[in-house]
């Protein structure tokens, strides 16, 4: 039995699988500390807030500084509306991009079409909010918003988001502008997905007679729907977080509109800009209480995602 | 008029990947109601030419066909035909069973659907019709909402015949339908080939020589994108004409 107990070398090796074992369930659970670490400053920040105005923050539109009087409604309103919009332009769009990437395009413009849409994602943020800004708002204003405002603007209930002086800038052009900004990630995730299928079981969509459109719907997308979602959620948890391109762009305004040509504000902008001027308690913790609300916002989206996907799941069937 | 004997005529057929010839100046004729085996090395042509039939190659740049492929006095390579409806009637069938990512039931009624409007219990008769045509209905009569995944191997091939035979094709094409499977479910299938046969023109390709001379009724032999020999399986096996094929099916060489 000489052979089998070098108590050494085995002691030895027993010592480093378990410093291996240690260091890695370290990592793993710093990821967690970190988390918790931020909640719990975000909650001991906003304390004030939290205590003085209650739930009354969510639906309260007033932002008064100097009154010292705080809602969040249209920082919240302004976020979601504006990855909204930017979700409602993007997601079909980038699966336009994917859809012609994977299955129509010829080879020869396959990888420059795919380059120019992965540098489309490296473009910093200020780049978008400047470009936003200074070109598009402009253009906006006096080619396309006049022409929304005339013809959506006297519909009932739907006209009442298209009305507003054609000033360019507000909720509707950062929806644009964060559209454009996410179009670049979903349109690589599904890419990427979309290339994952296997070839026979397309083939064998295309072999009962189906037309690309019925094998992308029907075989395409339940197959990376794992991943088609990944890549929404992916983009969207940009649009709700982007910050310098939508200050540039929203018009910062913390009166209440519902409609999408007026100036408004995300939790992000309006963090941006009055964080460092922010005077008296409440000031502060309230700023601090919308960003514990984005974060609230940003958990509650992936959870719904996972729902979605468990959801899907059941439809297709148990894989029992 | 078409000949009645004759269900896919393959004329002067040439195929190029790109600059490479694949297949060189192929004819031959297929009967109806009959199985025709495509036997060979690989890389012999012999999936290529399953694949002309219905211009599955189309969907890739840089292959083209000549020649003329006339399915019932038809040309299937003419620029006038709608290649969807074509694979409608020429079904396919693969080397892995490749069942969608949905249920059963929607596996078999996704090709219907596509060109027949089909009310409920006509398309539950239809379902248990293929399922039972692919000899997998008591298997799986009662768990039809299940994933077509969660079958299998054999099973899911059977779906996959299933699916092809529910929108009632005139061809079928099987493409080494058994080269995934275990002995009992490759029996299994080359059951269901001689069943499927008194209503289906069948053509499959195979690596195994022992099952193209018992499932086929006619036998081609190809090498080098030629076709070498081509005739009744029984002929070909124990009488071949040809001295390359009977190297090949002897096992001299291959």
């Amino acid at each position: 039995m000489e052979k089998f107990s070098n108590n050494q070398q085995m002691q030895r090796q027993l010592l480093l699988d378990n410093l291996f074992r240690i260091a890695t369930r370290c990592f793993a659970f710093l990821v967690l500390a970190l988390l918790v670490g931020i909640l719990i400053s975000l909650i001991i920040g906003a304390m004030p807030s939290l205590s003085k105005f209650g739930w009354g923050f969510l639906t309260d539109s007033d932002w008064d500084p100097v009154a010292q009087k705080f809602g969040a409604l249209v920082p919240v309103f302004g976020t979601l509306a504006t990855s909204f919009i930017a979700l409602l332009i993007g997601v079909p769009v980038s699966f336009g991009i994917a859809v012609f990437l994977t299955e129509l395009c010829p080879n020869v413009l396959k990888r420059p079409l795919g380059i120019a849409v992965e540098l489309l994602a490296g473009i910093p943020s200020i780049i978008y909010g400047m470009w936003g800004l200074f070109v598009f708002a402009p253009m906006f204003a006096d080619h396309i918003q006049p022409m929304l405002i005339d013809n959506l603007g006297d519909i009932p209930l739907i006209g009442l988001l298209f009305q507003g002086a054609p000033m360019g800038i507000g909720v509707f052009t950062a929806g644009l502008i964060l559209a454009v900004m996410v179009i670049p990630f979903i349109a690589s995730v599904m890419r990427d997905v979309f290339e994952v299928v296997p070839t026979m079981l397309k083939e064998s969509a295309y072999g009962l007679g189906s037309t690309t459109w019925e094998v992308v719907r029907y075989v395409v997308l339940p197959y990376t729907k794992t991943g088609v979602v990944g890549g929404i959620m992916l983009g969207l948890g940009r649009a709700l977080g982007e910050t310098m391109a939508v200050t540039f762009v929203i018009g910062n305004s913390s009166r209440f509109a519902v409609g999408l040509f007026e100036p408004g504000q995300s939790i992000s902008s309006a963090l941006a800009n009055e964080f460092a001027e922010a005077t008296g308690e409440f000031h502060m913790a309230s700023l601090i209480e919308l960003g514990l609300i984005l974060f609230f916002i940003t958990f509650v989206v992936l959870a719904c995602a996972k729902l979605l996907l468990l959801r899907l799941q059941k439809q297709e069937g148990k894989a029992s | 008029m078409a000949d009645n004997n004759v269900k896919l005529q393959v004329k002067n057929l040439n195929f190029f990947y790109g600059n490479f010839h694949a297949l060189k100046n192929i004819n031959l004729e297929i009967a109806p109601r009959m199985v025709t085996a495509f036997i060979g090395p690989s890389g012999c042509g012999k999936s290529t030419l399953l694949r002309t039939f219905n211009r599955m190659y189309e969907l890739y740049p840089g292959l083209r066909s000549e020649g003329e492929i006339l399915l019932d006095g038809h040309n299937i390579l003419g620029r006038d035909v709608d290649i969807n409806l074509l694979r409608a009637k020429v079904g396919m069938v693969f080397q892995k069973p490749t069942p969608f990512p949905m249920s059963i039931y929607d596996n078999i009624t996704f090709g219907v659907k596509l060109y027949e409007k089909l009310a409920k219990t006509e398309m539950d008769d239809r379902v248990e019709w293929a399922l039972r045509k692919a000899a997998l209905w008591d298997e799986v009569k009662d768990k039809l909402k299940q994933s077509g995944n969660s079958l299998s191997g054999g099973q899911q091939q059977r779906l996959c015949i299933a699916r092809a035979v529910a929108s009632r094709p005139e061809v079928l094409l099987l493409d080494e339908p058994t080269s995934a499977l275990d002995p009992i479910s490759t029996a299994h299938i080359e059951e269901l080939i001689h069943e499927l046969k008194e209503d289906y023109t069948i053509a499959i390709v195979t690596h195994n020589m022992q099952q193209a001379a018992r499932v086929s009724d006619f036998t081609a032999y190809m090498y080098l994108g030629e076709l070498v020999e081509f005739g009744e399986t029984d002929n070909i096996f124990t009488a071949p004409k040809q001295k390359a094929t009977e190297d090949y099916i002897t096992g001299k060489f291959g």
